[in-house]
C-alpha cells in the first residue's frame, strides 16, 4: 500500500514536471544558478589555497651552523626537529652545497663572486630548513630551537643564528592575511550561498504559488496532505537533479578554457583541478540541488495545504 | 444526515448567515436557493469545514465537523462527493487522471482505478474524451467530469454548489438529470442554486435563502417541512 503511493508520487512528480513545462526550466535554471555560485566558490577556494600554498612553501625557519659543528651533531638535531608533530620536513644543506648554491643564485652579479673568490675560507655556514605544516607553527619551532637546540646538539656556540627572528614580522603579517583571507572567503561564501538560497527559494515557491488552487481541490476531493506535498517534492528533487548536470556540464568548457589560458595566473590549472574533484564537486551539488529543490518545495505547499 | 444547529457565519464586515438551523436526512435530494450573496455558498463550505463558524454548529451524522482534526476531516471529505461552478478541475491532469486522483487519494488500488474510471467516464458520456485535459473539454463536459469525480468513490453526500452556474440550458438540464440519477440510486444531494428553474426540474425540497436567512422550506408544490 505504501509502495504504491509511493510509486504514485513519484510518477506525478514526474508528470507534474513534463506538463509544467517552462515553469519548470525556469525553476531548473535559477537552481542552475545556486548551483554555479557554489562550484565558482569551490573554484575560488581552490585557487586561494594554492596561492596560500605557494606563499606557505616560501616561508621556513632556517638554522645556521658555525663551521665547528660536528655534522653527527647537526644530523642529531634534524631528526629530533622531524619528530615534531608541527614540523613537515627538514633539509640539511652542508657548507658546500650552500656555497655552490649561493654561487649559482648569484651568478650575475660579478662583484659578490669576485669577492667570494678572495675569500680562502667558505663564508657561507651549513644549516637546516625546517618547514612547519602551518605558519603559525614556526613559533613553536623556534622555541624548540631556544630551549631544547642546544642540549641536542651539544654547545649553545655551534649555532650562529636563527632566521625566525628577522622573519618574524612576515611570518606574522602571513599570518593575518591567510586568515584575513580565509575569514573573508568564508563570508562571502556565505553571503552568496544564503542570497541564492532565497532567490531559488521563492522560484519555487512562486510556481506553487500558480499550483495553490490545485492544491485547495487535491484537499477537498480527499488527499491526504502527503498525497499533495509528496509529488512537488519529487519535482523540486527533479529540479536539483537536473541542475546538477546541467552546472557540471557547463563547467566543463568553461574550465578548459581557464586551464588553457589562465593557469599561470590562477596559479593551478582549473581544469586539471576540475576533473580530479569532479565526484565531490558532483556530490556537493547534487546534495544542495536536491535538498534546495525538496526543503523549498516542502515549505511553499505547506502554505497551501492548512488551508 | 446533516444538522446545522443555530449557525452563523460573520465576516469582518458582513454577515454570511445567520441563525441558521436545518436538518438532511439521509437520501433526502435539497436544493438550497437564493441569489448570490444570500449565503448558499458559505453554507456549503461549513459542511466541509472549509470555513468556522462564527456561532452555532454543523453536525456530519453524530460528528461536529469543526472539532476534526486533519486527518479526521480528510477522512470526513472522502465521503462526500463536491462539484463546483467553477468544476475545481485539477488543470494538469486528463479527464481520466482527474477522476483516478480521487481515488488515489482514499487509497484504491490500481486494478480498481483501471475498471472503475472508464465506467464511470462512460456513465457521463466522457469514454471519448478521456485523455482530454480539461481546457479542452466544453463547459458540459467538463462539470460532467466533475460529477463523475465526485461519484467516484460513491460517496454518502453530495454537494453541488451551482453545479449549472456557468452551463446552457441543454447542459444544464443534463447535469440535473444526472444529479436526480445519483439521488435515486440513494445518494443524499444537495444543491444550491440561483436558477428558479432549475428547481422546478427537480421536483424536491427547496430551501430558500436570502440575506444569509432560511425564509422559506419547502417540500415540492409549496408544502413546508
Amino acid at each position: 500500500m505504501a509502495m504504491t503511493a509511493f510509486k504514485r508520487i513519484i510518477k506525478a512528480g514526474f508528470l507534474n514536471f513534463r506538463r509544467n513545462g517552462s515553469i519548470s526550466w525556469a525553476a531548473v535554471l535559477q537552481v542552475v544558478n545556486t548551483l554555479a555560485i557554489i562550484t565558482i566558490i569551490i573554484l575560488l577556494q581552490a585557487v586561494l589555497q594554492s596561492a596560500l600554498n605557494q606563499i606557505k612553501d616560501k616561508v621556513d625557519v632556517r638554522i645556521y651552523f658555525t663551521p665547528d659543528a660536528p655534522e653527527e651533531n647537526i644530523m642529531l638535531l634534524k631528526s629530533s626537529l622531524e619528530q615534531l608533530p608541527e614540523v613537515a620536513g627538514v633539509i640539511y644543506t652542508n657548507a658546500e652545497e650552500a656555497l655552490r648554491a649561493f654561487r649559482e643564485r648569484h651568478s650575475g652579479d660579478y662583484p659578490t663572486i669576485q669577492a667570494l673568490d678572495e675569500l680562502s675560507l667558505n663564508p657561507i655556514y651549513a644549516n637546516l630548513s625546517v618547514r612547519a605544516n602551518e605558519v603559525e607553527q614556526y613559533e613553536n619551532v623556534a622555541n624548540f630551537m631556544k630551549s631544547d637546540g642546544p642540549r641536542v646538539l651539544g654547545s649553545p656556540s655551534y649555532i650562529d643564528k636563527v632566521n625566525y627572528y628577522q622573519n618574524k614580522l612576515i611570518i606574522d603579517r602571513l599570518n593575518a592575511i591567510i586568515s584575513g583571507a580565509q575569514k573573508f572567503g568564508f563570508l562571502l561564501t556565505l553571503y552568496f550561498v544564503i542570497s541564492s538560497v532565497i532567490v531559488t527559494f521563492n522560484m519555487i515557491r512562486l510556481t506553487i504559488f500558480i499550483s495553490k488552487e490545485e492544491i485547495g481541490v487535491m484537499r477537498l476531493v480527499g488527499a491526504s496532505k502527503m498525497h499533495v506535498r509528496g509529488p512537488f517534492m519529487i519535482e523540486g528533487a527533479i529540479y536539483g537533479v537536473i541542475a546538477t548536470l546541467i552546472t557540471l556540464f557547463l563547467f566543463l568548457p568553461a574550465t578548459v578554457w581557464l586551464g588553457s589560458n589562465m593557469t599561470g595566473f590562477l596559479g593551478i590549472n582549473m581544469y586539471d583541478y576540475y576533473v580530479a574533484n569532479i565526484l565531490q564537486i558532483s556530490a556537493i551539488l547534487m546534495l544542495s540541488g536536491v535538498v534546495l529543490g525538496i526543503i523549498s518545495s516542502f515549505l511553499a505547499v505547506r502554505k497551501y495545504l492548512n488551508k | 444526515m446533516i444538522y446545522f444547529n443555530n449557525v452563523s457565519k460573520i465576516y469582518k464586515d458582513a454577515t454570511a448567515l445567520e441563525d441558521v438551523t436545518f436538518t438532511v436526512e439521509s437520501g433526502e435530494f435539497v436544493s438550497i436557493v437564493g441569489h448570490s450573496g444570500a449565503g448558499k455558498t458559505t453554507l456549503t463550505k461549513l459542511i466541509l469545514s472549509e470555513e468556522l463558524p462564527s456561532d452555532g454548529t454543523v453536525f456530519f451524522e453524530s460528528v461536529n465537523v469543526h472539532k476534526l482534526r486533519p486527518e479526521e476531516l480528510t477522512r470526513l471529505r472522502r465521503r462526500i462527493g463536491m462539484v463546483f461552478q467553477d468544476f475545481k478541475l485539477l488543470p494538469h491532469k486528463t479527464a481520466y487522471e482527474n477522476i483516478a486522483f480521487a481515488m488515489e487519494a482514499v487509497g484504491k488500488s490500481d486494478e480498481e482505478i483501471a475498471s472503475d474510471v472508464p465506467h464511470v467516464l462512460e456513465l457521463v458520456d466522457l469514454s471519448h474524451r478521456h485523455s482530454h485535459f480539461p481546457q479542452e473539454l466544453s463547459g458540459g463536459e467538463q462539470q460532467r467530469l466533475a460529477i463523475a469525480r465526485a461519484i467516484i468513490n460513491q460517496p454518502e453526500l453530495i454537494i453541488a454548489d451551482e453545479p449549472t452556474g456557468n452551463l446552457d440550458p441543454v447542459n444544464t438540464y443534463e447535469i440535473v438529470q444526472i444529479l436526480k440519477r445519483i439521488n435515486d440510486l440513494g445518494t443524499t444531494v444537495i444543491l444550491t442554486t440561483h436558477n428558479r428553474g432549475v428547481i422546478e426540474s427537480v421536483g424536491k425540497r427547496v430551501i430558500t435563502m436570502e440575506k444569509g436567512k432560511i425564509v422559506r422550506d419547502t417540500k415540492h408544490h409549496g408544502k413546508e417541512v
